[in-house]
């Protein structure tokens, strides 16, 4: 009988539940957390409001808040990692050991990287475009509103799959790019790998989904008379960065397939034996990785594209070099993925060619740097929050540029590779360009999603808190990573002296911290007094692009009637000749039906890849054919849209501009 | 009444016209994962780690009917879209109805190459090369499954909603999907089979 049940549950056991006690705090939060949260659903009567209005929709403003729910409650937990690993750090010099024992420090950095570009990057990325793309380019909905919302209930999936490696066995202690052979089987017998492996190809493939979807709006779906050339810069981005994801993202999607079938079928592709190429998985994870950065921060350039040109006052200086330099900056992204190992000995030539591919990334880039300067000379600046955010990140991302350009040159790369200098170059970047883009827009693009905007005060000592401690946090890693410190050290020598850099490092996660909880008083501040910070107009910014044009909250149709435009910043150019840019005349509007459908889909997907983890192989036949089954019913649905009348869409806008006016 | 129609039309070539986009783009992301895969068999193609090569195990008469069953699939299917054009219902069903026959003697054909491997203890545990090979035509030949199993639940709508737009949509998309993986075969075929046996 327990024989049976061995079988029946692949390699899990009960062995599997945490017992070291911080893992075991961890689980039992969590776990606690989900309990409390659903008995408060209940006490408050919640469930079916949730279901009716968030878990089942299609619409993309709804499918980018959650998208960004989900990414801050990650930020939290990728935060945790990031002060357990300085407290580690910080303390664990000569004869003291530190906080944490090797292995889960192992677990605690890998998962700390790979839970902050997955889940809290992507996560903000994908909130972000969901929630102003489809208003920007004058278009009620996504091109694929099932499939957007599939998107989004993989990521969670992927996000629940990695969580769920605190309650049930163990995270990958391999890094957060397992890099074979350390990742495969022989050197990594546990189960963390898998988990590594499973929680991205699900939300890998859930972004790959994305990249289609918002390809096609953008290209099909703008508003008439938006031509390519009028497009706000935001939408240019975003656009560039669909078609950098369908590029990029399969090449994740076939090789952690390849990682996972050495893993589960004994195959050779990178195993250390039987004519594996480890090298090759080196090459092909960053064939997607180094796109994948540029990914993330070119959404977040064109948010301060729109921030800057906003808060001047002032049309965006040099558009068209702005498109040019994001276009130029995407394709080198793809030719430049070989610096990040030019130690592996590809020979003085190729590593040439990396290296002055890379540094030429810095030509679009500091094009775009200064026509953002240009932008604000002479402009009525305000400073706003997202405007403090976009000067933060030019210092920072200037700084971090130019320590990257450093690294580009590959005999400094033979010194700086693997160490913490490196650390701190892409902390630098993604913390200040993308982090800080992300927290710009949320704050620029909130009032439009709910009505009211965000507390100034607030969100000015949120800004100084994550700036200052940005600063203590990864200075001291640079001058570390020169005096030869390598990452994911656990241990050091006293005689080094460099406990004290450490320490530094370690008060500035703290002082991040604290940054993180004044954001986090500053929602709940803001929802809070609410009425003082009414953004109902939808304009509060004066801001120079469609979105601006509707009433705020948005309406679950985006636009009563289809605006055409004539010029970029349409809006800003319809306020200045005082000319409506729509008729009053309302007319029936089609919107998709609610559907649990995409949520039973990305459930199926999680039972897949538990059930590749543990080796449980009825449950992947099971949910592998629930998946197909699933997809099969829902393309044969044909109910599945569902109409707005012409009276209560004027209904609707009334009631909006009352409340403005 | 005709303005409305009008409209609906509008909205349904819209439709139209952006589910193919879409569809493209998605054939080009499946290019990708192709691409990568053939990437990896070609650097790992002589690691045969003292295992065979591909010029001991490939039979190229057998590997050129499955060659000819899957190109003869692409013409069925082709034909079957110009029928769907003219709206011929039994005409479109006869040739889904070959090329599901042709597709399924594809893979009928492509199984019993990898049990034979397997039998004789070259399965993809054996070597890289084998890795490869196994990874590379065997997810063709998912693909392959995927296109039959979207054939049996789509060509029969034909019998219950004619050709209704979202329909001749499907069966067109079908047909690209059909089309694209004759093209990964064709590269399959050289780089795999008529490299594998000159080198």
């Amino acid at each position: 009988m327990l024989d049976f049940f061995a079988g029946f549950l692949g390699k899990l056991t009960l062995d599997a539940f945490p017992h070291n006690p911080i893992t075991a705090g961890a689980a039992v939060s969590i776990v606690a957390g989900t309990l409390v949260g659903a008995a408060l659903m209940t006490r408050y009567k919640k469930w079916s409001w949730l279901w009716r209005e968030w878990l089942t929709t299609q619409d993309p403003k709804k499918i980018g808040v959650m998208y960004i729910v989900v990414a801050m409650l990650m930020l939290l937990r990728g935060l945790s990692d990031a002060l357990m690993m300085r407290a580690q750090q910080a303390t664990s010099a000569g004869s003291s050991q530190g906080v944490l024992p090797t292995d889960m420090f192992q677990q605690v950095f890998s998962a700390h990287g790979t839970i902050m570009i997955f889940f809290v990057a992507m996560g903000l990325l994908f909130g972000l475009i969901n929630l102003i793309v489809p208003l920007q380019i004058g278009a009620r909905d996504v091109a694929f509103p099932f499939v957007n919302a599939v998107s989004f209930w993989l990521f969670t999936a992927g996000m629940v799959l990695i969580n769920l490696s605190l309650v049930v066995g163990e995270f990958s202690a391999a890094g957060w790019l397992a890099y074979p052979p350390l990742s495969e089987l022989k050197y990594s017998p546990g189960v963390g790998v898998d988990y590594w492996i499973w929680s991205l190809q699900i939300a890998g493939v859930g972004s790959l989904l994305s990249g289609v979807n918002f390809l096609a709006t953008i290209i099909k779906m703008r508003c008439p008379g938006m031509t390519m050339m009028r497009m706000p810069l935001f939408v240019w981005s975003a656009l560039i960065t669909m078609v950098m994801i369908c590029f990029a993202f399969p090449i994740l999607t076939a090789t952690l397939t390849m990682l996972a079938l050495d893993r589960s079928l004994g195959m050779h592709f990178f195993t250390a034996d039987g004519g594996g190429n480890a090298m090759m998985y080196v090459n092909l994870i960053w064939a997607w990785g180094h796109p994948e950065v540029y990914i993330l921060v070119l959404p977040a350039f064109g948010v301060f594209s729109e921030v800057v040109a906003t808060f001047s006052r002032k049309r965006l200086f040099g558009y068209t070099s702005m498109v040019w330099a994001l276009a130029s900056i995407a394709f080198l992204s793809f030719i430049v993925w070989l610096h990040h190992f030019f130690t592996m000995g590809a020979g003085a030539d190729v590593n040439a060619f990396f290296g002055i591919t890379t540094m030429v990334i810095a030509i679009p880039t500091g094009v775009k740097v200064f026509n953002w300067l240009f932008t604000m000379f002479r402009g009525r600046v305000r400073f706003t929050t997202p405007m403090l955010w976009f000067m933060g990140f030019i210092v920072t991302f200037t700084i971090g540029g130019a320590t990257g350009v450093l690294l580009a040159i590959p005999p400094a790369d033979f010194q700086l590779h693997n160490s913490l200098f490196l650390v701190a170059h892409f902390h630098n970047m993604i913390i200040g360009g993308v982090v800080f883009g992300f927290f710009a827009a949320i704050t620029y693009w909130f009032p439009k999603i709910f009505g009211f905007r965000l507390n100034e005060r607030l969100g000015r000592s949120a800004f100084w808190y994550w700036l200052i401690g940005f600063l203590l946090a990864f200075v001291p890693l640079y001058i570390l990573g020169l005096m030869g410190a390598t990452r994911r050290m656990n241990h050091y020598d006293s005689s080094l002296g460099w406990q004290w850099l450490f320490i530094v490092a370690a008060v500035g996660v703290l002082v991040i911290s604290l940054g993180v909880v004044f954001q986090l008083i500053q929602i709940a501040y803001s929802i809070w007094q609410r009425k003082g910070s009414m953004a109902r107009g939808g304009d509060p910014w004066d801001g120079r692009t469609l979105e601006w044009s509707t009433v705020s909250p948005v309406p679950a149709y985006n636009f009563a009637i289809i605006p055409t435009v004539t010029s970029r910043d349409a809006f800003w150019e319809q306020k200045q000749s005082g000319k409506k840019l729509t008729a009053p005349r309302y007319e029936d509007i089609l919107m998709p039906k609610n559907t649990p459908m995409a949520m039973y889909i990305a459930a199926a997907a999680l039972a897949f890849g538990f059930g590749f983890i543990w080796h449980i192989w009825w449950l992947v036949a099971l949910s592998g054919f629930g998946v197909v089954a699933l997809v099969i019913i829902r393309s044969n649905q044909t109910d599945t849209e569902y109409v707005i009348t012409a009276a209560e869409v004027a209904e609707i806008e009334a009631s909006g501009r009352k409340a403005a006016a | 009444m005709s303005q409305q129609n009008e409209v609906a039309g509008i909205a349904e070539r819209a439709a139209d016209d952006k589910t193919l986009f879409g569809f493209w783009a998605y054939l080009m992301t499946d290019c990708m994962v192709f691409a990568s895969l053939f990437a990896t068999y070609s650097v790992l193609h002589n690691n045969t780690a003292g295992g065979p090569s591909g010029q001991d195990l490939f039979s190229m008469p057998y590997v050129m009917v499955e060659t000819m069953l899957l190109l003869t699939s692409s013409f069925t299917v082709g034909l079957a879209i110009l029928a769907a054009r003219n709206h011929n219902r039994n005409t479109v069903i006869f040739w889904f109805a070959l090329t599901f026959l042709l597709g399924t003697a594809f893979l009928t054909l492509e199984l019993t190459e990898f049990s034979r491997l397997v039998v004789e203890g070259n399965s993809w545990r054996r070597s890289g090369f084998l890795s490869g090979y196994f990874t590379l035509v065997g997810t063709h030949g998912l693909h392959i499954l995927i296109g039959l199993i979207w054939m049996l639940t789509t060509v029969p709508r034909l019998l219950t909603d004619g050709f209704s737009r979202v329909n001749l949509r499907r069966l067109t998309m079908l047909s690209l999907f059909w089309h694209f993986l004759d093209i990964v075969w064709i590269f399959i075929f050289t780089i795999v089979y008529l490299m594998g046996n000159i080198v």
